[in-house]
């Protein structure tokens, strides 16, 4: 799953595509520490795919924020076109 | 085969193939409702792992949050043709490959030559107590009440950087 995710993040030229990838890789890894931390018998693992969830919320919601912004100015959510960082 | 290891393997397969549907459908839509169904399955996967608070947690926040989140902002953007990656770009796609698969090679020697540690125990009954609501909101509110109120604290400061982000019109 982590890497159709990377697949996703490298191949799709649509931001919100993009970013639906990165949520793909987050999920990858919280599976693996609920799985670790259901056979080592530790709490700890599952607290952390709890706070990674909130990390994910806020990623969300500001990088699509940030997309409506460039959409608004660029009138184009393809990641290939959008240059503005670039000089 | 016991009823656990059935649900794991149905759980994992859905899993897998809606995650390859869902990059490759040129409708961010339609793959965007393949990623909810990845969520779910991936809720079943933590049920059938005993961690059934992350489980109910995952379809309220992922699947219903975050996806009908990503599906307004879907909406609100005009879907324009998105082109064809693959064509006439032979190296960066002999390179994009070469990455993935050395990523996943990396996992999967990391899985096959590891020793396994002596701590993983087959105790399902403690297992089971772990992922309970009642064993992680103890667990939360004493050892990890600083990590706690800093979530809250970036859960705000996302909000209201989300709000001026989409409300200013810069330029």
């Amino acid at each position: 799953m982590f890497s159709v995710g990377i697949i996703g993040v490298l191949t799709r030229r649509n931001a919100v595509v993009v970013f639906m990838c990165i949520e793909l890789m987050l999920n990858s890894a919280n599976l693996t520490l609920i799985t670790f931390s259901s056979f080592l018998g530790d709490v700890g693992g599952q607290l952390f795919v709890f706070f990674v969830m909130a990390v994910a919320a806020a990623e969300a919601a500001v990088g699509l924020a940030i997309i409506i912004a460039i959409y608004r100015n660029r009138l184009t959510v393809n990641i290939d076109e959008i240059n503005i960082l670039k000089w | 085969m016991t009823l656990e290891v059935l649900l794991f393997i149905i759980f994992a397969t859905i899993c897998a193939v809606s995650a390859v549907l869902m990059i490759t459908r040129p409708n961010p839509v339609i793959s965007a409702l393949f990623l909810v169904l990845n969520f779910c399955s991936l809720a079943g996967l933590y049920l059938t792992l005993n961690a059934q608070f992350i489980a109910v947690a995952q379809v309220i926040v992922y699947a219903g949050a975050i996806m009908v989140f990503f599906l307004f902002v879907i909406m609100l953007l005009n879907p324009e043709k998105e082109k064809k990656f693959f064509e006439h770009r032979t190296s960066l796609r002999i390179f994009i490959v070469a990455i993935v698969a050395l990523v996943l090679l990396q996992v999967l020697y990391i899985i096959f030559l590891s020793n396994p540690s002596e701590k993983i125990s087959t105790d399902v009954a403690r297992s089971i107590q772990t992922g309970t609501v009642e064993n992680i909101g103890r667990e939360m509110f004493t050892n990890y009440v600083l990590p706690f109120e800093a979530a809250g604290y970036l859960l705000l400061a996302a909000a209201i950087g989300a709000l001026i982000l989409a409300k200013r019109k810069f330029e």
